[in-house]
Protein backbone atom coordinates (compact mmCIF):
# COMPACT_ATOMS: atom_id res chain seq x y z
CA UNK A 1 0.00 0.00 0.00
CA UNK A 2 2.58 2.47 1.22
CA UNK A 3 4.26 1.51 -1.61
CA UNK A 4 1.84 2.24 -4.09
CA UNK A 5 1.76 5.46 -2.79
CA UNK A 6 4.95 6.52 -2.93
CA UNK A 7 4.89 5.24 -7.10
CA UNK A 8 1.86 8.04 -7.39
CA UNK A 9 3.42 10.40 -5.67
CA UNK A 10 7.02 10.41 -7.96
CA UNK A 11 4.74 9.65 -11.38
CA UNK A 12 4.16 12.12 -13.96
CA UNK A 13 0.40 12.55 -14.33
CA UNK A 14 -0.96 9.80 -17.47
CA UNK A 15 -2.92 12.97 -18.57
CA UNK A 16 -1.53 15.19 -20.84
CA UNK A 17 -2.88 19.39 -20.85
CA UNK A 18 -4.83 19.15 -24.06
CA UNK A 19 -5.18 22.47 -25.55
CA UNK A 20 -2.17 23.23 -24.10
CA UNK A 21 -0.22 20.32 -25.44
CA UNK A 22 -1.16 18.14 -28.19
CA UNK A 23 -0.68 14.09 -29.08
CA UNK A 24 1.31 13.34 -32.31
CA UNK A 25 -0.96 11.64 -34.17
CA UNK A 26 0.47 8.16 -35.46
CA UNK A 27 1.26 8.05 -39.55
CA UNK A 28 -1.00 6.42 -40.53
CA UNK A 29 -4.01 8.21 -39.05
CA UNK A 30 -6.95 9.41 -41.04
CA UNK A 31 -7.78 12.80 -40.37
CA UNK A 32 -9.33 15.59 -42.73
CA UNK A 33 -8.13 14.83 -46.35
CA UNK A 34 -6.64 16.56 -48.50
CA UNK A 35 -7.27 16.63 -52.52
CA UNK A 36 -4.86 17.72 -54.88
CA UNK A 37 -6.29 19.11 -58.13
CA UNK A 38 -3.58 18.87 -60.84
CA UNK A 39 -3.19 14.54 -59.97
CA UNK A 40 -7.17 14.17 -60.30
CA UNK A 41 -8.75 12.96 -63.68
CA UNK A 42 -12.60 12.88 -62.74
CA UNK A 43 -13.01 9.13 -62.97
CA UNK A 44 -15.22 9.88 -59.31
CA UNK A 45 -14.23 6.72 -57.84
CA UNK A 46 -14.45 8.01 -54.49
CA UNK A 47 -17.81 9.10 -54.84
CA UNK A 48 -19.25 6.18 -55.45
CA UNK A 49 -17.12 3.89 -52.83
CA UNK A 50 -17.64 6.83 -50.48
CA UNK A 51 -20.18 5.34 -47.59
CA UNK A 52 -21.64 8.31 -46.40
CA UNK A 53 -21.60 10.60 -49.88
CA UNK A 54 -19.55 12.94 -48.21
CA UNK A 55 -17.26 13.89 -51.17
CA UNK A 56 -18.47 15.08 -54.52
CA UNK A 57 -16.10 15.59 -57.50
CA UNK A 58 -17.32 18.73 -60.08
CA UNK A 59 -16.18 19.43 -63.03
CA UNK A 60 -15.06 23.02 -63.49
CA UNK A 61 -13.02 23.16 -66.39
CA UNK A 62 -11.04 21.19 -69.02
CA UNK A 63 -9.24 18.63 -66.93
CA UNK A 64 -9.60 20.56 -64.11
CA UNK A 65 -11.77 18.94 -61.12
CA UNK A 66 -13.11 20.42 -57.70
CA UNK A 67 -13.81 17.87 -54.61
CA UNK A 68 -15.94 19.51 -52.07
CA UNK A 69 -15.93 17.47 -48.89
CA UNK A 70 -18.24 17.39 -46.48
CA UNK A 71 -16.55 16.96 -42.88
CA UNK A 72 -19.45 16.46 -41.05
CA UNK A 73 -20.41 13.57 -43.29
CA UNK A 74 -17.04 12.06 -43.66
CA UNK A 75 -16.08 9.32 -41.26
CA UNK A 76 -12.74 9.26 -42.03
CA UNK A 77 -12.74 5.83 -43.29
CA UNK A 78 -10.35 6.81 -45.78
CA UNK A 79 -11.63 4.49 -48.57
CA UNK A 80 -11.66 7.44 -51.12
CA UNK A 81 -7.58 7.39 -50.40
CA UNK A 82 -7.68 3.89 -51.61
CA UNK A 83 -9.59 4.14 -54.16
CA UNK A 84 -8.21 7.02 -55.85
CA UNK A 85 -6.01 5.66 -58.77
CA UNK A 86 -3.77 8.97 -59.10
CA UNK A 87 -3.83 9.32 -55.43
CA UNK A 88 -5.24 12.78 -55.67
CA UNK A 89 -6.56 12.56 -52.00
CA UNK A 90 -4.63 11.81 -48.75
CA UNK A 91 -5.51 11.63 -45.09
CA UNK A 92 -4.03 14.19 -42.99
CA UNK A 93 -3.05 14.43 -39.13
CA UNK A 94 -5.62 16.98 -38.93
CA UNK A 95 -8.18 16.16 -35.99
CA UNK A 96 -9.81 19.42 -34.76
CA UNK A 97 -12.49 20.35 -36.68
CA UNK A 98 -15.06 21.72 -34.52
CA UNK A 99 -16.65 24.53 -35.92
CA UNK A 100 -19.53 26.89 -34.10
CA UNK A 101 -20.46 27.92 -37.95
CA UNK A 102 -21.89 24.58 -39.50
CA UNK A 103 -21.17 25.90 -43.48
CA UNK A 104 -17.26 26.06 -42.53
CA UNK A 105 -17.55 22.05 -42.33
CA UNK A 106 -18.29 22.03 -45.90
CA UNK A 107 -14.88 22.15 -47.38
CA UNK A 108 -14.01 22.81 -51.25
CA UNK A 109 -10.32 22.18 -52.75
CA UNK A 110 -10.25 23.26 -56.34
CA UNK A 111 -7.20 24.79 -57.98
CA UNK A 112 -7.99 28.43 -57.58
CA UNK A 113 -8.03 28.04 -53.69
CA UNK A 114 -4.95 25.67 -53.66
CA UNK A 115 -3.03 28.28 -55.21
CA UNK A 116 -4.05 31.10 -52.71
CA UNK A 117 -3.23 29.41 -50.06
CA UNK A 118 -0.12 27.96 -51.55
CA UNK A 119 1.05 31.22 -51.83
CA UNK A 120 0.01 32.16 -48.34
CA UNK A 121 2.12 29.45 -46.96
CA UNK A 122 5.12 30.80 -48.84
CA UNK A 123 4.65 34.29 -47.37
CA UNK B 1 -50.48 -7.59 -10.24
CA UNK B 2 -52.81 -9.33 -8.09
CA UNK B 3 -50.48 -9.92 -5.11
CA UNK B 4 -50.38 -6.53 -3.24
CA UNK B 5 -46.83 -7.31 -1.73
CA UNK B 6 -45.50 -7.62 -5.34
CA UNK B 7 -44.24 -4.59 -6.37
CA UNK B 8 -43.46 -3.83 -10.22
CA UNK B 9 -40.74 -1.26 -11.14
CA UNK B 10 -39.54 -0.13 -14.66
CA UNK B 11 -35.99 0.22 -14.73
CA UNK B 12 -35.41 2.29 -18.55
CA UNK B 13 -35.40 2.82 -21.39
CA UNK B 14 -34.00 5.80 -19.51
CA UNK B 15 -32.35 5.33 -16.21
CA UNK B 16 -29.29 6.60 -14.31
CA UNK B 17 -27.53 3.33 -13.64
CA UNK B 18 -28.25 2.12 -17.54
CA UNK B 19 -25.88 2.70 -20.20
CA UNK B 20 -27.33 2.08 -22.96
CA UNK B 21 -31.46 2.52 -23.90
CA UNK B 22 -33.14 -0.93 -22.57
CA UNK B 23 -36.18 -1.62 -20.66
CA UNK B 24 -36.31 -3.62 -17.63
CA UNK B 25 -39.79 -4.64 -15.85
CA UNK B 26 -38.85 -5.99 -12.53
CA UNK B 27 -41.67 -7.50 -10.02
CA UNK B 28 -40.26 -7.25 -6.52
CA UNK B 29 -41.29 -9.00 -3.36
CA UNK B 30 -39.29 -6.71 -1.07
CA UNK B 31 -35.99 -6.22 -2.08
CA UNK B 32 -36.48 -9.91 -3.78
CA UNK B 33 -36.61 -10.46 -7.75
CA UNK B 34 -39.40 -11.90 -8.92
CA UNK B 35 -40.07 -11.43 -12.16
CA UNK B 36 -38.27 -9.70 -15.24
CA UNK B 37 -39.41 -8.64 -18.14
CA UNK B 38 -36.49 -7.41 -20.53
CA UNK B 39 -37.68 -5.00 -23.37
CA UNK B 40 -35.10 -4.31 -26.23
CA UNK B 41 -35.34 -2.31 -29.28
CA UNK B 42 -35.00 1.12 -27.96
CA UNK B 43 -31.95 1.73 -30.00
CA UNK B 44 -32.94 0.47 -33.48
CA UNK B 45 -30.55 1.66 -36.01
CA UNK B 46 -31.83 -0.09 -39.26
CA UNK B 47 -28.44 -0.91 -40.20
CA UNK B 48 -29.35 -4.22 -42.17
CA UNK B 49 -31.67 -2.56 -44.20
CA UNK B 50 -29.13 0.38 -44.86
CA UNK B 51 -26.82 -2.66 -46.40
CA UNK B 52 -28.85 -3.38 -48.88
CA UNK B 53 -28.41 -0.16 -50.05
CA UNK B 54 -24.64 0.26 -50.16
CA UNK B 55 -22.28 -1.33 -51.85
CA UNK B 56 -19.92 -4.35 -50.51
CA UNK B 57 -17.40 -2.05 -50.15
CA UNK B 58 -19.48 0.63 -47.95
CA UNK B 59 -20.80 -1.89 -45.73
CA UNK B 60 -17.73 -2.96 -44.48
CA UNK B 61 -17.41 0.46 -42.79
CA UNK B 62 -20.95 0.55 -42.27
CA UNK B 63 -21.13 -2.92 -40.02
CA UNK B 64 -17.98 -2.03 -38.20
CA UNK B 65 -20.12 0.83 -36.83
CA UNK B 66 -22.70 -1.96 -35.47
CA UNK B 67 -20.24 -1.69 -32.25
CA UNK B 68 -17.50 0.77 -30.88
CA UNK B 69 -15.88 -1.80 -28.83
CA UNK B 70 -16.10 -4.90 -30.54
CA UNK B 71 -16.03 -2.81 -34.09
CA UNK B 72 -13.44 -5.46 -35.73
CA UNK B 73 -15.51 -7.89 -34.91
CA UNK B 74 -18.40 -7.09 -37.09
CA UNK B 75 -16.18 -5.76 -40.31
CA UNK B 76 -14.31 -9.20 -40.07
CA UNK B 77 -17.33 -11.40 -39.80
CA UNK B 78 -18.76 -9.44 -43.14
CA UNK B 79 -15.59 -9.76 -44.96
CA UNK B 80 -14.93 -13.53 -44.29
CA UNK B 81 -18.58 -14.47 -45.73
CA UNK B 82 -17.92 -12.00 -48.23
CA UNK B 83 -14.80 -13.29 -49.33
CA UNK B 84 -16.04 -17.17 -49.15
CA UNK B 85 -18.76 -16.28 -51.73
CA UNK B 86 -16.66 -14.54 -54.07
CA UNK B 87 -14.55 -17.06 -53.73
CA UNK B 88 -11.06 -14.71 -52.66
CA UNK B 89 -8.21 -16.63 -51.41
CA UNK B 90 -6.70 -14.05 -49.05
CA UNK B 91 -2.93 -14.07 -48.46
CA UNK B 92 -1.83 -15.64 -45.34
CA UNK B 93 -0.36 -12.15 -43.79
CA UNK B 94 -3.56 -10.22 -44.10
CA UNK B 95 -5.28 -13.22 -41.91
CA UNK B 96 -2.25 -12.96 -39.34
CA UNK B 97 -3.05 -9.38 -39.06
CA UNK B 98 -6.48 -9.68 -38.86
CA UNK B 99 -5.76 -11.72 -36.03
CA UNK B 100 -3.66 -9.37 -34.22
CA UNK B 101 -6.21 -6.65 -34.55
CA UNK B 102 -8.90 -8.96 -33.39
CA UNK B 103 -6.59 -9.94 -30.27
CA UNK B 104 -5.82 -6.39 -29.60
CA UNK B 105 -9.17 -5.92 -29.23
CA UNK B 106 -10.32 -8.31 -27.11
CA UNK B 107 -7.71 -7.09 -25.10
CA UNK B 108 -9.06 -3.53 -24.89
CA UNK B 109 -12.75 -5.02 -24.67
CA UNK B 110 -12.08 -7.32 -21.58
CA UNK B 111 -9.98 -4.11 -19.86
CA UNK B 112 -13.23 -2.20 -20.49
CA UNK B 113 -15.13 -5.25 -19.12
CA UNK B 114 -12.83 -5.00 -15.90
CA UNK B 115 -13.41 -1.25 -15.19
CA UNK B 116 -17.29 -1.27 -16.02
CA UNK B 117 -17.31 -4.52 -13.36
CA UNK B 118 -15.10 -2.52 -10.93
CA UNK B 119 -17.50 0.41 -11.01
CA UNK B 120 -20.70 -1.39 -10.80
CA UNK B 121 -19.72 -3.23 -6.91
CA UNK B 122 -18.31 0.39 -6.40
CA UNK B 123 -14.60 -0.71 -6.84
CA UNK B 124 -13.53 2.73 -9.02
CA UNK B 125 -10.06 2.33 -8.37
CA UNK B 126 -9.51 -0.70 -10.07
CA UNK B 127 -11.88 1.19 -13.60
CA UNK B 128 -9.03 4.19 -12.60
CA UNK B 129 -6.43 1.54 -12.94
CA UNK B 130 -7.63 -1.00 -15.96
CA UNK B 131 -8.81 2.16 -17.83
CA UNK B 132 -5.75 4.05 -17.55
CA UNK B 133 -4.04 0.34 -19.01
CA UNK B 134 -6.13 0.11 -21.68
CA UNK B 135 -4.67 3.89 -22.89
CA UNK B 136 -1.99 1.70 -23.98
CA UNK B 137 -3.78 -0.89 -26.80
CA UNK B 138 -6.02 2.02 -28.12
CA UNK B 139 -2.94 3.52 -28.85
CA UNK B 140 -0.91 0.67 -30.24
CA UNK B 141 -4.59 0.19 -32.14
CA UNK B 142 -3.77 3.80 -33.52
CA UNK B 143 -0.23 2.87 -34.80
CA UNK B 144 -1.32 0.11 -36.45
CA UNK B 145 -4.53 0.74 -37.89
CA UNK B 146 -4.86 5.07 -38.24
CA UNK B 147 -7.56 5.11 -35.56
CA UNK B 148 -8.16 3.99 -31.92
CA UNK B 149 -11.87 2.86 -32.86
CA UNK B 150 -12.92 1.71 -35.60
CA UNK B 151 -10.45 0.75 -37.21
CA UNK B 152 -11.04 0.47 -40.76
CA UNK B 153 -8.48 -2.35 -41.54
CA UNK B 154 -10.74 -4.49 -43.29
CA UNK B 155 -10.87 -4.67 -46.87
CA UNK B 156 -12.26 -7.27 -49.15
CA UNK B 157 -9.39 -9.12 -49.87
CA UNK B 158 -7.49 -8.28 -47.19
CA UNK B 159 -6.45 -5.83 -44.82
CA UNK B 160 -5.45 -1.95 -45.47
CA UNK B 161 -2.72 -1.52 -44.03
CA UNK B 162 0.19 -3.59 -43.25
CA UNK B 163 2.81 -3.17 -40.55
CA UNK B 164 6.62 -3.14 -40.12
CA UNK B 165 9.69 -3.83 -37.67
CA UNK B 166 9.26 -0.85 -35.59
CA UNK B 167 5.37 -1.04 -35.15
CA UNK B 168 6.16 -4.59 -33.98
CA UNK B 169 8.79 -3.42 -31.36
CA UNK B 170 6.15 -0.81 -30.36
CA UNK B 171 3.32 -3.20 -29.78
CA UNK B 172 5.33 -5.76 -27.80
CA UNK B 173 6.87 -3.22 -25.55
CA UNK B 174 3.09 -2.24 -25.05
CA UNK B 175 2.67 -6.09 -24.64
CA UNK B 176 5.15 -6.89 -21.94
CA UNK B 177 3.95 -3.77 -19.60
CA UNK B 178 0.21 -5.11 -19.59
CA UNK B 179 1.23 -8.76 -19.27
CA UNK B 180 2.70 -7.45 -15.99
CA UNK B 181 -0.31 -5.27 -15.17
CA UNK B 182 -3.11 -8.35 -15.79
CA UNK B 183 -0.48 -10.57 -13.73
CA UNK B 184 -1.13 -8.17 -10.86
CA UNK B 185 -5.19 -7.92 -12.06
CA UNK B 186 -5.59 -11.43 -11.98
CA UNK B 187 -3.66 -11.16 -7.93
CA UNK B 188 -6.27 -8.89 -7.66
CA UNK B 189 -9.03 -10.89 -8.43
CA UNK B 190 -8.08 -14.27 -6.64
CA UNK B 191 -6.92 -12.32 -3.88
CA UNK B 192 -8.76 -9.57 -3.19
CA UNK B 193 -11.28 -10.47 -0.11
CA UNK B 194 -14.08 -7.59 -1.41
CA UNK B 195 -13.96 -8.71 -5.14
CA UNK B 196 -14.20 -12.70 -4.01
CA UNK B 197 -17.18 -11.52 -1.22
CA UNK B 198 -19.26 -9.22 -3.66
CA UNK B 199 -18.88 -11.47 -6.69
CA UNK B 200 -19.52 -15.04 -5.68
CA UNK B 201 -22.65 -16.06 -6.32
CA UNK B 202 -23.77 -13.23 -7.67
CA UNK B 203 -26.11 -14.11 -10.65
CA UNK B 204 -25.97 -18.22 -10.97
CA UNK B 205 -26.07 -19.43 -14.03
CA UNK B 206 -25.80 -23.42 -14.15
CA UNK B 207 -24.19 -25.33 -16.52
CA UNK B 208 -27.16 -26.92 -18.05
CA UNK B 209 -28.85 -23.51 -18.38
CA UNK B 210 -26.23 -21.96 -19.72
CA UNK B 211 -26.39 -24.84 -22.65
CA UNK B 212 -30.46 -24.41 -22.58
CA UNK B 213 -30.08 -20.73 -22.96
CA UNK B 214 -27.35 -20.69 -25.40
CA UNK B 215 -25.19 -18.45 -23.57
CA UNK B 216 -21.87 -17.72 -25.64
CA UNK B 217 -18.22 -15.95 -25.25
CA UNK B 218 -16.97 -15.70 -21.58
CA UNK B 219 -20.78 -15.72 -19.87
CA UNK B 220 -20.98 -19.30 -21.49
CA UNK B 221 -17.55 -20.72 -20.72
CA UNK B 222 -17.58 -19.20 -16.81
CA UNK B 223 -20.67 -21.81 -16.60
CA UNK B 224 -18.39 -24.50 -18.36
CA UNK B 225 -19.90 -24.44 -21.60
CA UNK B 226 -16.10 -25.36 -23.52
CA UNK B 227 -17.11 -23.53 -26.42
CA UNK B 228 -14.59 -20.91 -28.59
CA UNK B 229 -15.67 -20.10 -32.57
CA UNK B 230 -11.69 -19.92 -32.86
CA UNK B 231 -10.72 -23.33 -31.90
CA UNK B 232 -14.23 -24.71 -32.86
CA UNK B 233 -14.28 -23.19 -36.61
CA UNK B 234 -10.49 -21.49 -36.92
CA UNK B 235 -10.72 -18.27 -39.41
CA UNK B 236 -8.24 -16.16 -40.02
CA UNK B 237 -4.76 -17.91 -38.77
CA UNK B 238 -6.27 -19.20 -35.22
CA UNK B 239 -5.71 -22.39 -36.85
CA UNK B 240 -1.92 -22.11 -36.97
CA UNK B 241 -1.92 -20.61 -33.46
CA UNK B 242 -1.70 -22.57 -29.91
CA UNK B 243 -4.03 -21.03 -27.02
CA UNK B 244 -6.13 -22.33 -24.30
CA UNK B 245 -9.68 -22.24 -24.51
CA UNK B 246 -10.60 -20.71 -20.67
CA UNK B 247 -13.38 -22.30 -18.65
CA UNK B 248 -14.34 -22.03 -15.30
CA UNK B 249 -17.06 -23.85 -13.00
CA UNK B 250 -18.10 -20.95 -10.30
CA UNK B 251 -21.11 -20.30 -12.82
CA UNK B 252 -21.58 -16.99 -11.52
CA UNK B 253 -20.07 -13.17 -11.93
CA UNK B 254 -16.75 -14.11 -10.06
CA UNK B 255 -16.61 -16.72 -12.53
CA UNK B 256 -16.86 -14.36 -15.75
CA UNK B 257 -14.34 -12.49 -13.93
CA UNK B 258 -11.63 -14.67 -13.86
CA UNK B 259 -12.32 -16.13 -17.33
CA UNK B 260 -11.71 -12.93 -19.03
CA UNK B 261 -8.84 -11.73 -16.80
CA UNK B 262 -7.34 -15.44 -17.74
CA UNK B 263 -8.45 -14.82 -21.45
CA UNK B 264 -6.13 -11.26 -21.28
CA UNK B 265 -2.90 -13.74 -20.66
CA UNK B 266 -4.21 -15.96 -23.84
CA UNK B 267 -4.70 -12.99 -26.06
CA UNK B 268 -1.26 -11.48 -25.19
CA UNK B 269 0.11 -15.33 -25.97
CA UNK B 270 -1.39 -15.36 -29.55
CA UNK B 271 0.03 -11.51 -30.39
CA UNK B 272 3.12 -12.78 -29.38
CA UNK B 273 3.05 -15.98 -32.00
CA UNK B 274 1.56 -13.72 -34.61
CA UNK B 275 4.20 -11.13 -34.43
CA UNK B 276 6.63 -14.14 -33.87
CA UNK B 277 5.23 -15.96 -37.01
CA UNK B 278 4.28 -12.93 -39.24
CA UNK B 279 4.42 -14.12 -42.71
CA UNK B 280 5.38 -12.06 -45.88
CA UNK B 281 3.66 -11.21 -48.58
CA UNK B 282 1.36 -9.02 -50.34
CA UNK B 283 -1.50 -7.68 -47.59
CA UNK B 284 -4.41 -7.88 -50.06
CA UNK B 285 -6.04 -9.57 -53.21
CA UNK B 286 -8.05 -7.89 -55.97
CA UNK B 287 -11.89 -7.67 -55.14
CA UNK B 288 -14.14 -7.57 -57.84
CA UNK B 289 -16.97 -5.19 -57.22
CA UNK B 290 -19.96 -7.08 -58.53
CA UNK B 291 -19.85 -10.36 -55.45
CA UNK B 292 -21.29 -13.45 -57.74
CA UNK B 293 -24.46 -14.39 -56.33
CA UNK B 294 -24.36 -17.11 -53.74
CA UNK B 295 -24.36 -16.73 -50.02
CA UNK B 296 -22.71 -17.31 -46.92
CA UNK B 297 -22.79 -17.79 -42.79
CA UNK B 298 -19.97 -16.33 -40.96
CA UNK B 299 -19.17 -17.10 -37.47
CA UNK B 300 -16.85 -14.67 -35.23
CA UNK B 301 -15.67 -15.18 -31.66
CA UNK B 302 -16.32 -11.31 -30.77
CA UNK B 303 -14.85 -10.67 -27.41
CA UNK B 304 -18.42 -11.09 -26.20
CA UNK B 305 -19.55 -14.44 -27.26
CA UNK B 306 -19.76 -15.78 -31.12
CA UNK B 307 -20.78 -13.02 -33.63
CA UNK B 308 -22.60 -14.26 -36.85
CA UNK B 309 -23.00 -12.89 -39.74
CA UNK B 310 -25.33 -14.20 -42.96
CA UNK B 311 -24.83 -12.69 -46.22
CA UNK B 312 -26.60 -13.19 -49.39
CA UNK B 313 -25.33 -12.16 -53.07
CA UNK B 314 -27.36 -11.41 -56.32
CA UNK B 315 -24.54 -10.72 -58.62
CA UNK B 316 -24.59 -7.22 -58.36
CA UNK B 317 -22.60 -4.52 -56.20
CA UNK B 318 -25.38 -4.58 -53.49
CA UNK B 319 -25.93 -6.96 -51.29
CA UNK B 320 -29.41 -9.10 -51.23
CA UNK B 321 -29.72 -9.38 -47.40
CA UNK B 322 -27.31 -8.68 -44.72
CA UNK B 323 -28.17 -10.45 -41.04
CA UNK B 324 -26.38 -9.76 -37.90
CA UNK B 325 -26.83 -11.60 -34.85
CA UNK B 326 -24.66 -9.50 -32.18
CA UNK B 327 -23.55 -11.84 -29.16
CA UNK B 328 -25.12 -10.07 -26.78
CA UNK B 329 -28.45 -11.36 -27.89
CA UNK B 330 -27.52 -14.95 -26.96
CA UNK B 331 -26.75 -13.84 -23.60
CA UNK B 332 -29.56 -11.39 -22.90
CA UNK B 333 -31.96 -14.89 -22.21
CA UNK B 334 -29.73 -15.62 -19.39
CA UNK B 335 -29.99 -12.27 -17.55
CA UNK B 336 -33.25 -13.35 -16.58
CA UNK B 337 -32.18 -16.70 -15.28
CA UNK B 338 -29.35 -14.93 -13.60
CA UNK B 339 -31.42 -13.08 -11.35
CA UNK B 340 -34.33 -14.90 -10.34
CA UNK B 341 -34.51 -14.76 -6.57
CA UNK B 342 -31.68 -12.40 -6.26
CA UNK B 343 -31.37 -8.92 -4.61
CA UNK B 344 -32.67 -6.25 -6.50
CA UNK B 345 -29.02 -4.34 -5.65
CA UNK B 346 -27.34 -7.24 -7.72
CA UNK B 347 -28.92 -6.34 -11.04
CA UNK B 348 -26.45 -3.63 -12.24
CA UNK B 349 -23.63 -6.26 -11.72
CA UNK B 350 -25.44 -8.86 -13.35
CA UNK B 351 -26.56 -7.04 -16.16
CA UNK B 352 -22.47 -5.54 -16.84
CA UNK B 353 -21.17 -9.31 -16.25
CA UNK B 354 -22.45 -10.38 -19.59
CA UNK B 355 -20.98 -6.89 -21.07
CA UNK B 356 -24.31 -6.41 -22.87
CA UNK B 357 -24.03 -4.11 -25.77
CA UNK B 358 -27.99 -3.12 -26.44
CA UNK B 359 -27.35 -1.15 -29.31
CA UNK B 360 -25.55 -4.21 -31.26
CA UNK B 361 -28.35 -6.06 -30.24
CA UNK B 362 -31.62 -4.06 -31.55
CA UNK B 363 -31.36 -5.40 -35.47
CA UNK B 364 -35.42 -6.61 -35.91
CA UNK B 365 -38.78 -4.80 -35.29
CA UNK B 366 -41.50 -7.01 -34.44
CA UNK B 367 -44.83 -5.45 -34.57
CA UNK B 368 -47.28 -7.39 -32.18
CA UNK B 369 -51.38 -6.77 -32.60
CA UNK B 370 -52.92 -7.29 -29.27
CA UNK B 371 -55.04 -10.51 -30.50
CA UNK B 372 -53.59 -11.39 -33.54
CA UNK B 373 -51.11 -13.46 -34.62
CA UNK B 374 -47.82 -12.24 -36.22
CA UNK B 375 -47.86 -10.73 -39.27
CA UNK B 376 -45.08 -9.31 -41.73
CA UNK B 377 -45.70 -5.71 -42.75
CA UNK B 378 -44.72 -3.97 -45.45
CA UNK B 379 -42.57 -0.26 -45.47
CA UNK B 380 -46.20 1.47 -46.38
CA UNK B 381 -48.26 -0.10 -43.71
CA UNK B 382 -46.12 0.39 -41.07
CA UNK B 383 -45.52 3.75 -42.30
CA UNK B 384 -49.59 4.88 -41.96
CA UNK B 385 -49.79 2.35 -38.83
CA UNK B 386 -47.24 5.10 -37.29
CA UNK B 387 -49.07 7.77 -38.57
CA UNK B 388 -52.22 6.27 -37.05
CA UNK B 389 -50.75 5.70 -33.98
CA UNK B 390 -49.64 8.75 -33.37
CA UNK B 391 -52.68 10.78 -34.76
CA UNK B 392 -54.96 8.46 -31.94
CA UNK B 393 -52.83 10.20 -29.48
CA UNK B 394 -53.35 13.59 -30.56
CA UNK B 395 -49.74 14.13 -32.98
CA UNK B 396 -50.22 15.22 -36.08
CA UNK B 397 -47.44 15.26 -39.00
CA UNK B 398 -49.38 16.57 -41.78
CA UNK B 399 -47.56 19.85 -41.81
CA UNK B 400 -44.23 18.14 -40.86
CA UNK B 401 -44.32 16.06 -43.93
CA UNK B 402 -45.38 19.08 -45.81
CA UNK B 403 -42.46 20.80 -45.10
CA UNK B 404 -40.09 17.80 -45.67
CA UNK B 405 -41.05 17.31 -48.76
CA UNK B 406 -40.62 20.80 -49.93
CA UNK B 407 -37.08 20.68 -48.24
CA UNK B 408 -36.64 17.44 -50.53
CA UNK B 409 -38.12 19.28 -53.68
CA UNK B 410 -35.58 22.10 -53.23
CA UNK B 411 -33.02 19.28 -53.46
Amino acid sequence: MLRQVLKSILKKPVTIMYPYEKLEMPDKFRGKLKFSPEKCIGCKMCMKDCPTGAITINKIGEKKFEAVIDLDKCIYCAQCVDSCPKKALEATKEVELAQLDKGKLRVIFDAESQKTTEEESKK
Amino acid sequence: MADPRKFKIPIGPQHPALKEPESFSVALKGEKIKGLDIRLGYNHRGIEKACEGKTFIQDVYLLERICGICSHSHSTCFVQAVEEIAGLAVPRRALYIRTLVAELERVHSHYLWLGVAGHEIGFDTLLMYTWRDREAIMDVLALLTGNRVNYGINCLGGVRRDIDATQIKEVIKAIDELEERTKYYIEVATQEVTIIERLSGVGILSHEDALRLGAVGPTGRASGVNRDVRRDDAYAAYAELKFDVITDDHCDVYGRTLVRVKELLQSFSIIRQVLKNLPDGPIAVRAPRKIPAGEAFNRYEAPRGEDVHYVKANGTEFPERVKVRAPTLANIRSVKQMLKDRYLADMPIVIAAIDPCFSCTDRLISVKHDNKEKEVMEWQALRSYSIDWYSKRGVDFTELNKKLEEKFKHK
